[in-house]
């Protein structure tokens, strides 16, 4: 290896280089990519995480109305410092393996439906009592319950009993399901003393951080846990702090001056501009979230696959692609799922095909115009993306009229209500609850009425196949029958975008969630 | 003196109070057309049939418009706001600190903008149509004239992103040394300090030049006192009532029409607070923020009233 090379890596380790021209560099100097970025991972290792420092983050997502109860969390800012001060039973990895936490082993029963949880020993609260198996079946119990009002109730509902006894929690399920560990991953389900059932929002678990200030919609700081169980990995900085800056241009700007060390929601269109900043890193990395156009299955005029299959035929995926997320993303086939799942498997890429286009439409005996509701809170770029839409299908013959909504009241109105309109979704930790929240025909996030006895029971057998080829077939043919007969208009999948300045170290890209599943701040630290 | 001036003064408040409970039923009234329900928004996309009518039951939503309005506001005359229904946290509590903050930096645009503005409204006349005047004027004007988050980034891309000299965001807490609370308001207060300044510069120009019209200030000058002396003793005393008039409109407005600088500077204020709530439907918040606006600008107007009588000797010493 060149002296050149190993000073590189070392600036790139260090943040005073960019990766990206790290590699280019190298290439330079007849160094291929793959071994190049070997060279540089373990400059940055050799670096080492660095103790100390206040790490800061400005983001988007928090609101005055925000509450500390894990089962209430919604948005991006309680998510991120919920991974902070909360301990998880089990968590994904960044490579897309799960990591025992609180439980330290995991099994099942023959017929996935019992479930044994082991829990860790010497796993402390921040109050100074010892994780136990009561606390996290309380856990599991509260999320059940449908007062608590919890965002994972919808899996939880799947558990019919959870029983403490010893170190062990055993769960067993109303019907088979081989993801359950996934599910449990669900960032709702934070490790309370007794399960929060006394105090739901104290903000006690057994996370890396003590929360020393909650002020919703404002700000939210911790201080290192000193009795944390794997301190080695994480909470490096001495104390963490969450700014909630709701406001796009405030956030740059932030992190330019230096208030913050990172940003979520870094916006496609200035990605260019930010980049040429000196010290700001831009973090993108493709996950599960997709920008979708839905039609109800069930209602005329999308009651007829032909219609739907012109529409499907009549968007130009590469077009929207460039333009509304400017290359931060990847082709969308019509099925929720891509790479970013376990068990994907590729299908050929729908296309943009106007004449194919015109032929459905011709076939379906649709006359008129199509009513396509949009609004600029349905993903960002929205409106844009409608108007081309239109005008992509206008050159098929299909007159698509748009309707602006107000962004006011959009989830209420118009998305799961209206036969047509543009949504998002951010995506599922497996194939199997992406499917369950919105393609089952019980499910009550149904937004395509998609409902399908046939496509039911594929789902729960693949849910309950512990086969791992079998099951990969299943997804297979799942999919097909929702990208070639569903009501699910998929044009792109969005990348996240985060940025962070500069000394911050330590980032591993993780396609689950932004800022690296909500990690960034309890596993990056800045440098000395 | 004056018990005709006691009298007014009672009377200005007496109509304040009766002013402000006609805004009261206006805006109970303007929070039950807002589409949508509470329970609907609380539940939000997970809304059962059943769980609605739980919920609307344990809020009470199902009694009539007019109980509920009076037993909300036998809550406001006993302090009690009620809880914020998204959050579940004591209204009075959260809105103390919210209020505290937006009263800080109203006060510090405040001590700003109207000595500045009254001092630059007095050299614009004394160099009345000069270039001085046209100068101040033009500047004031065109400062006014930019909407105001374009002033705010323009501040934000000087002082924090390019010279770094102050923080980008402005977000203070309790507990925080006065010196960083006072480097964190700087640029939001500029910001509002310019927005305000024109319409009071402007308002103190045109209320001083009325007067100097006047034969007292012809008098004042034919007996040699200097151009500075005149405005200060004869006319600026005669224009006070109007002066007073514009500042406190624009009081008003730095404490209740801030949002778009809060959210620029991402100030925790009341403006904020606000917008949270009325997206999440969270109707006791919003009657309440928008009670203490009310208030606000009717006591400030009070006061502004108050003032241009005090200040008037015709009407200090009636005959």
């Amino acid at each position: 290896m060149s002296n050149e090379l190993e000073f590189l890596s070392r600036r790139v380790a260090s943040g005073k280089l960019s990766r990206r021209d790290f590699l280019g560099r190298a290439a330079a100097l007849g160094i291929t990519a793959p071994f190049a970025n070997a060279l540089l991972s373990s400059a940055a290792r050799a670096a080492g995480p660095v103790k100390g420092g206040t790490l800061k983050a400005g983001l988007v997502g928090g609101e005055s109305t925000n509450s500390l109860d894990p089962a209430l969390m919604m948005t991006q800012v309680p998510f991120a410092f919920g991974k902070c001060w909360g301990e998880m039973i089990v968590e994904l990895s960044p490579d897309g393996k799960l990591e025992n936490r609180i439980a330290e082993d995991i099994g099942s029963s023959k017929d996935a439906k019992t479930w044994t949880l082991k829990i860790r020993d010497g796993v402390e609260f921040h109050n100074g009592k010892t994780v136990t198996a009561e606390d996290v079946a309380a856990t599991l119990e509260r999320h059940s319950d449908e007062k608590s009002k919890s965002g994972a109730l919808g899996y939880m509902k799947g558990i019919e009993t959870i029983k403490a006894s010893g170190k062990e929690v055993v769960l067993t399920l109303k019907e088979a399901n081989a993801d359950l560990p996934y599910l449990l991953s669900d960032y709702h389900l934070i490790v309370q003393p007794n399960g929060g059932k006394d105090k739901p929002d104290a903000g006690i678990s057994a996370g890396p951080y003590v929360v020393k200030t909650n002020e919703p919609g404002v700000r939210h700081g911790g201080e290192r846990f000193a009795n944390y169980w794997q301190g080695d990995k994480m909470g490096h900085a001495d104390q963490i702090e969450v700014i909630v800056i709701n406001d796009a241009t405030a956030r740059t700007a932030a992190l330019q001056g230096g208030q913050v060390n990172m940003i979520n929601r870094v916006e496609p269109k200035i990605v260019d501009l930010i980049k040429r900043v000196p010290g700001v890193t831009i973090r993108n990395h493709a996950g599960p979230g997709h920008y979708v156009f839905i039609m109800h299955c069930n209602t005329a005029p999308f009651d007829n696959n032909d219609l739907r299959m012109a529409l499907k035929l009549a968007i130009d995926r590469e077009e929207m692609l460039t333009k509304v997320l400017r290359g931060y993303g990847s082709l969308g086939n019509d099925f929720p799922i891509n790479s970013a799942y376990p068990l994907f498997t590729e299908i050929e890429q729908r296309k943009y095909d106007p004449d194919k286009a015109k032929f459905h439409y011709k076939k379906s005996g649709h006359d008129g115009t199509v009513l396509l509701r949009t609004s600029d809170v349905a993903f960002p770029g929205a409106v844009d993306a409608s108007q081309l839409f239109q005008q992509s299908a206008a050159k098929a013959g299909i007159k698509i009229e748009l309707k602006r909504e107000p962004g006011d009241g959009y989830w209420n109105e118009v998305w799961n209500k209206q036969p047509f309109c543009a949504s998002y979704w951010g995506g599922r930790s497996t194939q199997d609850q992406m499917y369950s929240t919105a393609y089952l025909s019980t499910a009550d996030w149904n937004d395509t009425r998609f409902k399908r006895p046939d496509f039911d029971k594929m789902v729960l057998a693949a849910r309950a196949e512990l086969d791992e080829a079998k099951r990969k077939q299943m997804y297979h043919d799942m999919a097909v029958l929702v990208r070639d007969e569903g009501g699910l208009i998929l044009p792109m999948f969005n990348q996240f975008i985060d940025a962070t300045g500069a000394k911050v170290d330590g980032w591993v890209d993780d396609p689950h969630q932004e800022l690296m599943n909500g990690y960034a701040l309890a596993k990056c630290w800045l440098q000395a | 003196m004056s018990s005709p001036i006691l009298k007014l003064v009672a009377q200005r408040i007496a109509l304040g109070i009766l002013l402000l409970l006609a805004i009261s039923v206006l805006i109970f009234a303007g929070t039950q057309i807002l589409p949508g329900d509470v329970a609907q928004a609380i539940l939000g996309q997970s809304a059962t049939p059943e769980s609605l009518a739980n919920l609307r039951e344990q809020l009470g939503l199902n009694d009539p418009a007019y109980v509920r309005y009076f037993h909300w506001l036998g809550g406001v005359l006993t302090g009690d706001l009620g809880t914020a229904m998204s959050s579940g946290q004591d209204i009075a509590t959260s809105i103390k600190g919210r209020l505290w903050n937006t009263l800080f930096l109203a006060f510090w645009a405040a001590i700003v903008a109207i000595p500045l503005a009254i001092t630059l409204g007095l050299i614009a006349v004394r160099y009345r149509n000069g270039w001085v005047d046209k100068l101040i004027s033009g500047l004031a004007l065109a400062s006014t004239s930019f909407p105001e988050f374009f002033i705010g980034y323009l501040l934000v891309y000087f002082f924090a992103v390019k010279w770094q000299i102050f923080p980008a965001i402005s977000t203070v807490y309790d507990g925080m040394p006065f010196g960083e609370r006072m480097q964190a308001i700087a640029l939001p207060a500029t910001a509002l300090t310019l927005v305000v300044l024109a319409h009071m510069m402007r308002m103190t120009r045109a209320a001083i030049l009325n007067v100097m019209q006047s034969a007292y200030v012809e008098t004042a000058e034919l007996k040699g006192l200097s151009a500075f002396s005149v405005i200060r003793k004869h006319a600026f005393p005669n224009a006070i009532a109007p002066i007073i008039n514009v500042v406190m409109l624009n009081l008003a407005y730095l404490i209740v029409g801030v949002v778009v600088v809060e959210v620029i500077f991402v100030y925790p204020g009341m403006g904020q607070y606000l917008v949270d709530h009325v997206t999440k439907r969270d109707v006791p918040v919003v009657q309440a923020v928008g009670l203490i606006f009310a208030a606000v600008y009717i006591s400030l107007n009070i006061i502004a009233d108050i003032a241009a009588i005090v200040a008037n000797p015709r009407l200090r010493h009636p005959k």
